[in-house]
């Protein structure tokens, strides 16, 4: 058996972890979620992390902290980031150094792409990335996953719609690299110039993937395990007409699940708009409320594993 | 006189660069090397008949290159030959070569980039390939290729 040290590392990107660690992650959350309150409140009494949103962004800082608190360990947020130092003109980098000798692991969102690279090689100290710009979320991944094996009972063999905007979603970009390390069948339900990104594609075909592109939802909710639902955002478009077409094309509701197979289920990363209708949410199929819950035992175990406490 | 038949004059000590692409990308070598910051006669030539059609052919006068110079000039003319003169003689020839890693020498072309937002920090780009030039950014992740290269 491998043996897995997570003592001191980064979490910048998906693409830095084998499928052997991701699964060791998965591993680690699924023991963390076995602990009783109790247990769990000793594990990282001591310790100290540091929150640093320099993009508000209350779900995922939310999860961190109660993850943190959960285990017995102190959160020290730096919510008004941006106003404390940026706007000061302070660089990443002094802001990180500053940080970095009152904490033990460092929680950062930015708003620019790259930022979390950036930031974890400025500092000796754990950085977790919770959002980077367009660029990476890989604790959202990882819950993603978790939320897959969590439902399905496995990883491999699955057949996974992913619909929405797949062209600017990181979410989805990332999602398909996690299940790519696996023989799963994607389908990606977009318009036409919202579909999945050339390098994407390429990185599927490379392993010679089975993927389809679809521009219809219905065509495929019978056929899938997993239907992942994602925001159309407005900003996204060049053209508010455009926008008003799209941002309907995408809607799911109670009925269009009439057929589906036992086993699958809905999710979504969180907030919706009105992709996904409440008559959903009525259905056994969601599950977009406990993936976000499993946020929790993920970035426990993301916390334990970086400052060491497990392996 | 036929084409073929140009020749530049030769330089005594220094570098001569061939198999530059013909046009366009000359101007660039010439900023590479920070032509006017040099002090010594620079010969450059243009659309000269070679073995695979057009080429430049810059020549410069007590000059060689830093590694630097190599890298930059193998981004935009990965065919490009360097030879080393000393007393009128070819000394040395050597073909360029990109790196694997490129740090500091082409930007980012990703404007979100934390590397294009953030003071003193520097570019570090992979090179994934380099026929046709695709280099991916450490950091944002971003991939680009040739049309988005610029040099700094
Ligand atoms: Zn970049």
């Amino acid at each position: 058996m491998t043996e897995h040290n997570f003592e001191g590392r980064d979490i910048v990107s998906i693409n830095d972890f084998s499928r052997e660690e991701l699964e060791h992650v998965l591993k680690t959350a699924k023991s963390m979620e076995a602990l009783t309150r109790k247990e769990g409140h000793t594990f990282l009494e001591g310790y100290v992390m540091a929150a640093l949103f320099f993009e508000p962004s209350t779900r995922t800082r939310m999860s961190f902290e109660s993850s943190m608190n959960k285990l017995g360990g102190k959160v020290i947020n730096v919510t008004d980031a941006k106003v404390s130092s940026a706007v000061k003109g302070e660089t990443l980098y002094d802001t990180i150094k500053m940080v970095e000798s009152y904490s033990d692991v460092i929680v950062m969102r930015h708003n620019k792409d790259g930022a979390a690279r950036f930031a974890a090689e400025a500092t000796g100290k754990p950085v977790i990335n919770a959002g980077d710009g367009k660029n990476q979320h890989p604790t959202q991944t990882m819950l993603d996953m978790y939320s897959i094996q969590k439902t399905q009972g496995k990883l491999d063999g699955l057949t996974i719609a992913m619909v929405g905007d797949l062209k600017y979603g990181r979410t989805v970009h990332s999602l398909a690299t996690a299940m790519s390390h696996y023989n799963t069948k994607f389908r990606f339900v977009s318009p036409s110039f919202l579909q999945m990104p050339d390098y994407s594609i390429k990185e599927l075909e490379e392993k010679g993937l089975d993927y389809s592109l679809h521009k219809d939802m219905n065509e495929v909710i019978k056929d899938v395990d997993v239907l992942y639902m994602t925001r159309v955002q407005k900003e996204r478009f060049s053209d508010a007409s455009e926008y008003e077409k799209a941002k309907d094309m995408y809607i799911l509701t109670g009925n269009m699940l009439e057929g589906a197979k036992g086993n699958m289920k809905v999710m979504h990363p969180l907030p919706r708009v009105n992709e996904i209708q409440p008559s959903v949410d009525q259905t056994a199929y969601h599950y977009y409320f406990d993936q976000a819950a499993n946020g929790v035992p993920i970035r426990q175990a993301l916390l334990a594993l970086t400052l060491g406490v497990m392996r | 006189m036929t084409e073929s038949e140009y020749t530049i004059q030769k330089i005594k000590n220094g570098t001569v660069i061939d198999h530059l692409p013909y046009l366009t990308h000359l101007w660039l070598v010439g900023k590479i090397l920070k032509f006017h910051k040099l002090d010594e006669p620079v010969l450059i030539a243009s659309k000269l008949k070679g073995e695979n059609g057009y080429k430049g052919v810059i020549k410069v006068e007590n000059k060689a290159l830093t590694q630097d110079e190599y890298n930059k000039i193998a981004i935009i003319a990965p065919d490009a030959t360097v030879n080393i003169i000393e007393n009128y003689r070819v000394v040395d020839k050597k073909k360029v070569e990109l790196p694997d890693v490129l740090e500091g020498i082409v930007k980012c072309a990703n404007e979100g980039c934390i590397t294009n937002n953030e003071r003193w920090a520097k570019s570090k780009l992979n090179v994934l390939d380099r026929k046709p030039l695709e280099l991916k950014c450490h950091y944002c992740e971003h991939t680009f290729g040739r049309d988005n290269v610029y040099i700094l």
